[in-house]
């Protein structure tokens, strides 16, 4: 293969990639502080694109996105307020129910809301035509001021999470929650902080990836699908992982394409996914003692 | 069985009241389209111009003094869900028509089953096997799929164009596309290099227009009816591939290419009239038929027209003049639609019989392309 076409494909692979790894980011923490699969993570994703494209008709492009972010934090905190927080020791079942109504009701809001049509932010430089050329390889903007937010996305986290008494009160209540509680951590709160945060950060990757991808009142589903495999690729609970495990089979993804007819990439992404679970069950990334004892507790 | 006949009356009676229907048996008209889902802008304008058209129509009293009552059901693009809403819209609501399907995949499902009802059926879909093999009860308003590739090959011979690369959507409508592209290439003297099969919810096809510029292609013809045919021109256009671009029938609403943005100039695709109402000659046919339905529609819902919803109006007039000829009788005003000739739609002119369900010629077909984000005839 030509050197331009590899980075061609790679591009394509990075572009995906990153849809993935924030959209996987955001199941981690609210895995981490609760050991809950939000099912509705896609749904915040979607939220923030169509809320920032309404008000990116009034208010210029930075705001209305900031805008977007702040309110579908509301909604998520919402959601953890109304159908989570009165749940005493819930089990996972019945977690997994709740939250695929919970997405099944925003969807169908969405729609009352917004209707059918597809919708778009403008790209945050230039246009649809505009490519940078490096090299001999073409990258839309828009995939760099993707890439570049989800650095920054991750990078935030580990701040917040290691640096922050926030973030440590919330890695406390991850890592034992009883013990947590006992020492004064406010554990109920911080569950509802984080289904803010990860519908925030759901949001933010929302509006950056709608120039790219569109986005309508139903793309929440798929968009869950591929961040949830990608989680448990890199293994719950860690958000770098999953960036690492996005871009892993985003750029498999991407490769795929040249050799098998485009019909296989997402059985690809599936394979792979199998194929590591077999090998390593917690994931490319998890520790085994942690699966282990987690199993075990 | 007492409950129902209670229902049946109390439903006559409330009828009768409204504008003087006499007591006469109602039209009913179930649609199955999609209206949200991924074929929602094919699905949706059909069933807005649906409801806009029963409101018109009953409002002047319905067709013979009958109320046409309709039902519509939104199968999402969904063939399974298309096949028991039809199902439901047969033996629960005994409709005397369906119309729809809005895609080719959930028609090609469906057929069968409301053709076996003695249920007339109007797909507003274009793949060519919905009525080849004919099947007595069921036809179909939007123009052949093959007419639309043989348009689009006549333009790449003129461009010089000699080998292509050719995407398609995994959906009813793409499949079909693509076969009709396979075998009427060769013909045209015209290599397809490169032939992709995307998922129809695809967000990015970089890759994909990637292994087509490897594949030196002079030409890109993508046939799909979702949103990703927007994707796929901007796509073409970031990875610097600068080659011409053409879409099947399915880009015929100006959603898509506002969409693409500016990647969508220059894009070139054929479609029925309708979409470039304004550039008619006043002498045309079809003039005063898609400026009644374009300056109604626009006006009501605020959004342009497309060739689906055309789709949509045609079904319904074609229905309704059957039954002014032949009344509530299956099999009559099924004869009457086969035997139907000259019915000016918004896709052109139908001329049915009963080897042909269709009943348009390749002349429903003009080129169209994209010039500042809107739709004009191609070389005018």
């Amino acid at each position: 293969m030509q050197t331009e076409l590899f980075f061609q494909y790679l591009v394509a692979g990075l572009t995906y990639g990153t849809i993935y790894a924030v959209v996987g980011v955001g199941f981690n923490i609210i895995y981490n502080t609760t050991g809950i699969i939000n099912f509705a993570q896609g749904e915040f994703v979607m939220l923030g694109g169509m809320t920032a494209v309404t008000l990116a008709a009034f208010v210029p492009l930075p705001v209305a996105i900031a805008a977007a972010v702040l309110l579908t934090m509301l909604v998520g905190a919402l959601v953890e307020l109304t159908f989570i927080r009165w749940l005493g020791r819930p089990t996972v079942l019945r977690m997994i129910v709740i939250t695929i109504g919970v997405s099944i009701m925003i969807r169908e809001a969405a729609l009352v809301v917004w209707g059918e049509s597809v919708r778009a932010l403008p790209y945050f430089t230039g246009d649809e035509v505009t490519s940078l050329s490096l090299w001999g390889v073409h990258v839309s903007p828009q995939v760099l001021w993707s890439l570049a937010a989800c650095v920054a996305i991750v990078a935030s986290l580990w701040a917040f999470f290691q640096h922050t008494p926030l973030g440590r009160q919330m890695r406390a209540c991850a890592s034992n929650r009883d013990a947590a509680a006992l020492c004064g951590v406010p554990v109920r709160n911080l569950v509802t902080l984080s289904f803010a945060l990860s519908a925030g950060i759901g949001a933010l990757a929302g509006c950056v990836v709608s120039p790219i991808t569109y986005t309508a009142y139903n793309v929440g589903t798929g968009l869950a699908i591929k961040g949830f495999t990608v989680a448990i690729l890199g293994g719950l609970g860690n958000s770098t992982a999953a960036v690492a495990a996005g871009f892993l089979v985003g750029v498999l993804e991407a490769f795929s394409v040249s050799l098998l007819p485009t019909a296989y990439k997402d059985a690809i992404s599936v394979a792979i996914l199998l194929a590591i679970l077999f090998v390593r069950p917690s994931g490319l990334f998890g520790s085994a003692e942690v699966a282990r004892l987690e199993a075990r507790g | 069985m007492n409950r129902t006949r209670i229902a049946a009356a109390a439903l006559a009676l409330a009828a009768s009241f409204q504008a003087g229907a006499q007591g006469k048996e109602p039209l009913k008209v179930g649609a199955l389209l999609s209206v949200t889902g991924p074929a929602a802008f094919l699905g949706a304008p059909e069933a807005r111009t649906l409801e806009m058209l029963v409101e018109e129509l009953n409002a002047k009293g319905g067709v013979d003094g009958r109320k046409i009552e309709l039902i519509v059901k939104d199968t999402g693009g969904n063939p399974e869900k298309a096949i028991s809403f039809a199902k439901q819209l047969i033996e629960e609501n005994g409709v005397f028509a369906i119309i729809g399907p809005a895609t080719s995949g959930e028609s090609i499902a469906v057929k069968q089953f409301v053709n076996d009802a003695s249920t007339i059926l109007l797909s507003c879909a274009a793949a060519e096997v919905i009525t080849t093999p004919v099947l007595p009860y069921v036809f179909k308003v939007a123009p052949k799929d093959s007419y639309a590739a043989e348009m689009i090959f006549r333009q790449m011979k003129k461009l010089g164009v000699k080998r292509i690369g050719v995407l398609s959507s995994n959906t009813g409508f793409g499949k079909a596309g693509k076969e009709q592209v396979e075998k009427l290439a060769p013909a045209h003297g015209i290599e397809i290099a490169a032939s992709e099969v995307y998922d129809k919810a695809a967000t990015d096809l970089t890759a994909e227009v990637t292994k087509l510029k490897a594949a030196n292609v002079q030409a890109i013809l993508n046939w799909s009816i979702e949103p990703a045919q927007s994707i796929v021109i901007k796509n073409a256009r970031q990875i610097g591939l600068a080659v011409p671009i053409f879409q099947s029938h399915g880009f015929a609403n100006v959603q898509y290419a506002k969409a693409a943005g500016a990647a969508a100039e220059g894009v070139m695709f054929p479609a029925s009239r309708i979409v470039v109402a304004e550039s008619l000659a006043a002498s045309d046919k079809q003039k005063p038929v898609v400026a009644s339905y374009k300056k109604g529609y626009e006006a009501r819902f605020k959004e342009d027209v497309s060739t689906f919803g055309g789709h949509a109006y045609d079904a319904l007039g074609i229905l309704v003049r059957a039954v002014k000829e032949a009344g509530l009788d299956r099999e009559k005003a099924r004869k009457a639609i086969e035997d139907m000739k000259g019915f000016v739609g918004t896709a052109g002119v139908f001329n049915f019989s009963p080897e042909d369900h269709n009943g348009l010629s390749i002349e429903a077909f003009e080129m169209i392309t994209v010039k500042g984000g809107k739709f004009v005839v191609l070389g005018r």
